[in-house]
């Protein structure tokens, strides 16, 4: 009964090393550097690359990061350091309860505050729906982190006369930079490989597009579209491009994982 | 139980602290119930007493450390200098009373930005001066010559003992008029402890000290003044000779000739 | 002489101005104002989305009511809006997930707790974490080319199998309920398996060397006492898990064959209330179409919120690390 139970474990983690494996045959040998230089080519045209849903992805995830990181770790900041009992509790049930929304809904959220008004589908809203979903996660994450710093800590600046603020910006907050930069680095991960949300927000572009304004490309909208698509050339393309973004996402969980269990921090 | 009665200061000795009437409660608990005394001027002062008895509440006082405790709540009143510390603005306070803790409590920075926290975060020393700042400190607390060659490395990576010196010379670089020690060598080995209490004799001169500490024997050693709690009262406050050798109370014969505590 | 301030933000009484211009130098009036509106911000964020949800999907609440979430014919050109089809679609690849990943996950992380060497145990678990960080849209792209051509070449051993029943009947062409459980199968398998051997792990030593020192073997021992107590954490990681299925998106909608009928066997296509409103919503034709998408979206958050509520309460209160 219980080598059962390995080969339960055998499967699971032989599914992950199936995936790479997988991947790096179907898209990572056929990698060309057109993938990241070249604008899709015209429907039926064989070439081209994802030059600007690389772009796009990287414009989405700076307007996510800067909605959703200061906004996360501040409120982080307050549950650790000033929270009193009943009002936090409220915040991080809220947290947890925006969290576990599916990322589609949030996807329509965007949508009915930016896309609706606006009459266009925008860099800005797929942005901001990306943004949204890393707030609860910052949330937690810094707050983990920097309620770890032992209190002894926090009352030696303060008995040398550093005030609470003071005491948060030079002590507690620096003591706990390793677990709240990795935090930040897995959020960015997860919310890269996001392609419900940007469906109706983003949307898709088969050119470059400027400013914040215009619907964009994305590289996980662009697998999607071209997985589902009938031409053999673009599906080799969304190989590729699962390639590429499995490779950035799980790089950047294992280097932030790495540090973080060097520091005797679990990640979760 | 009779509690002290009014503590008037000793003739020639000059009040640095003084308390009158002080009660602490916890939430409901009452854990200080009028403590009224004098600390003297570059003296060493001692509270000693049982656990639980309020010594280190006591201490905490000194500083308004108790105000990070959300039910906290104060009554009487406290005088450094004669002003009210209660009107002072906190941190001002702290920079003139300082405090070392139980365990060694230094910053995951380097020996010398440990040391440099304090004068740079009031802006007291100019960034010419805060090498030649830090290395008084670092002598004043005996510790420069053990650590002037590592000063950029992490202060983590000190012994116990030398952790504890280190956060002296930190709250000594404040330059504070008054240093609060509660129980500083109870996670430190007898050899740690004697260079602590060596320590505490040198910079008397400069310094107002009050220990706080659970070594009766300590207390006799270092301190010129010593002050016995017990449930939360100050039952006897008197020169140490007379506290150990001829005290007035019974419950503080009781508790050094060990009958309880 | 009572003075008694609690925290460095009650009045002083004297120099009310001054004073309060020295707090602000000093900062923390501004740090806790700041910090305290962002944590305000999620409050409002959340409320905010129920808002919209509930006042852009009036149109549809009002001119349908209940029978919306019980009618079986979705055509929008006609202008019937019945979603069962998609609730019983999402229900049933969930629920397909959670029979095959709940053997398959609690086996695994009962390997990973009792048996497994430390070292070895936390390695695997680490390759395991990283399967939750694997997109759904990748899980969606070997779904379509991998796992449907590999369910097609096993078809004849299935209903060699299980074809006596009806869940196992019919035409099968890959794409299919089928084919979207075993994708959600596999990306739920990491949430079991990380919480329930957290759970298993802080099981007390002292609860193993009773039953082991009454002579209970191994296996007895994980059965009949370790599992046992360690059943609500489990029970949680399985909500958790349930809740993350129902919400999947992109690897669903790629596998299931996205169409709006009610079929009785597993090998037939069906469609899941996120895979419709991914591919029907920036396509709806007016208000009222676009209206049921986001009512639609409104069922969905509700059902993950009461689940995840669930989950939360469970878990919360048995693992090692149980935060607050």
């Amino acid at each position: 009964m219980l080598s059962l139970t390995g080969v339960c474990t055998l499967v699971a983690v032989g599914t992950l090393l199936f995936i790479l494996g997988y991947l790096f045959f179907h898209g990572g040998t056929s990698l060309t550097t057109d993938f990241f230089t070249k604008l899709p080519t015209p429907v039926g045209e064989s070439g081209g690359g994802m030059a600007n849903a690389l772009l796009g992805s990287a414009k989405l995830l700076l307007l996510a990061s800067c909605i959703g990181i200061p906004i996360g770790f501040l409120g982080g900041v307050y549950l650790s350091e000033f929270g009193g009992s009943s009002f936090s509790y409220i915040v991080r049930y809220t947290t947890d309860l925006l969290n576990g929304v599916p990322s589609i809904v949030i996807g329509i959220f965007a949508y009915i505050l930016i896309v609706l008004p606006q009459g266009h589908y925008s860099t800005l809203s797929g942005g901001l729906a990306l943004g949204v979903m890393m707030i609860p996660i910052a949330i937690r994450s810094s707050e983990d982190f920097l309620r770890a710093v032992p209190v002894s800590m926090r009352e030696g600046a303060m008995a040398l006369g550093a005030s609470k603020a003071k005491t948060i910006f030079t002590v507690v907050i620096p003591a706990a930079k390793a677990g709240l930069i990795t935090g930040i680095m897995l959020n960015v991960a997860r919310v890269a490989g996001e392609t419900a949300p940007l469906i109706f927000t983003a949307f898709g572009n088969r050119y470059w597009s400027p400013g914040w304004e215009q619907p964009t490309a994305a590289l996980p909208v662009m697998i999607y579209t071209y997985a589902i698509s009938p031409y053999a050339d673009w599906k080799q393309q969304a190989w590729s491009a699962g390639f590429v973004l499995l490779m950035l996402v799980l790089t950047i969980n294992v280097f932030a994982r790495m540090i973080l269990s060097k520091r005797g921090h679990v990640a979760r | 139980m009779q509690m002290a009665e009014e503590q008037k200061p000793v003739a020639g000795e000059q009040s640095k602290l003084s308390a009158t009437n002080l009660i602490f409660h916890y939430g409901s608990f009452k854990a200080l119930h009028g403590i009224s005394m004098q600390v003297y001027d570059k003296k060493v002062t001692a509270f000693i007493g049982p656990s639980g008895c309020g010594k280190s509440t006591f201490l905490r006082t000194l500083n308004r450390m108790n105000e990070t405790i959300r039910t906290s709540r104060v009554e009487g009143e406290i005088l450094l200098d004669g002003e009210d510390i209660f009107k002072l603005e906190v941190s001002e306070l702290r920079k003139r009373v300082g405090m070392v803790f139980q365990r060694p409590n230094p910053f995951p920075k380097s020996i010398f930005d440990n040391i440099a926290y304090g004068p740079r975060i009031n802006g007291s020393v100019s960034r010419s001066g805060m090498k030649d700042h830090v290395e008084q400190s670092l002598r004043r607390a005996a510790l420069w010559d053990e650590v002037k060659d590592k000063l950029h490395d992490s202060a983590y990576g000190l012994s116990g003992g030398q952790q504890q010196r280190l956060c002296i010379a930190r709250a000594l670089a404040v330059n504070p008029e008054v240093l609060l020690l509660d129980e500083p060598c109870s996670a430190l080995d007898p050899i740690a402890t004697a260079k602590i209490e060596d320590l505490i004799f040198q910079l008397k001169d400069s310094c107002t000290i009050v220990i706080v500490t659970h070594n009766m024997q300590q207390a006799a050693r270092v301190a010129d003044y010593t002050g016995f709690f017990l449930m939360g009262r100050l039952i006897e406050f008197d020169n140490t000779t007379v506290i150990f050798k001829n005290p007035a109370k019974k419950e503080t014969e009781d508790y050094i000739t060990g009958r309880f505590g | 002489m009572a003075a008694s301030p609690t925290t460095a933000l009650n009045a002083r009484p004297s120099g009310r101005v001054s004073a309060f211009w020295q707090r602000l130098r000093s900062g923390d009036d501004i740090a806790y104002v700041v910090t305290l509106t962002c944590a305000l911000t999620i409050l409002a964020l959340a409320a905010l989305l129920v808002f919209e949800l509930y006042t852009n999907s009036t149109l549809p609440r009002e001119k349908f009511g209940w029978s919306f979430l019980v009618g079986t014919t979705w055509d929008p050109v006609a202008g019937q809006y019945g979603a069962l089809p998609f609730i019983y679609g999402t229900v049933v690849t969930s629920a397909l997930a959670l029979l095959m990943g709940i053997p398959l996950g609690v086996g695994a992380a009962i390997f990973l707790a009792e048996l497994a060497p430390t070292k070895i145990s936390n390695g695997l678990t680490f390759l395991i974490e990283l399967l939750a960080a694997v997109p759904s849209v990748i899980f969606g792209l070997l779904g379509i080319f991998v796992l449907v051509p590999a369910l097609i070449a096993l078809e004849p051993a299935i209903r060699a199998v299980l074809g006596w029943t009806p869940l196992f009947s019919g035409p099968f062409y890959g794409v299919s309920m089928f084919s979207a459980g075993v994708v959600l199968t596999v990306m739920i398998i990491p949430f079991i398996i990380s919480i329930s051997r957290e759970v298993i792990l802080a099981v007390p030593t002292e609860q193993r060397e009773g039953a082991l020192a009454l002579g209970a073997t191994r296996w007895e021992t994980t059965w009949n006492v370790v599992l046992p107590f360690a059943k609500k954490g489990i029970m949680g990681s399985i909500f958790l898990a349930l809740a993350r299925s129902l919400g999947e998106t992109m690897a669903v909608t790629m596998v299931i064959g996205n169409e709006a009928k009610i079929h009785e066997s597993l090998f037939a296509p069906g469609y899941s209330i996120a895979a419709v409103i991914a591919n029907n919503f920036s396509e709806a034709s007016d208000a009222l179409e676009r209206g049921t998408y986001i009512e639609l979206g409104l069922v969905l958050f509700g059902l993950t919120i009461v689940i995840n509520g669930l989950a939360r309460v469970l878990v919360l209160s048995t693992t090692r690390k149980g935060a607050s």
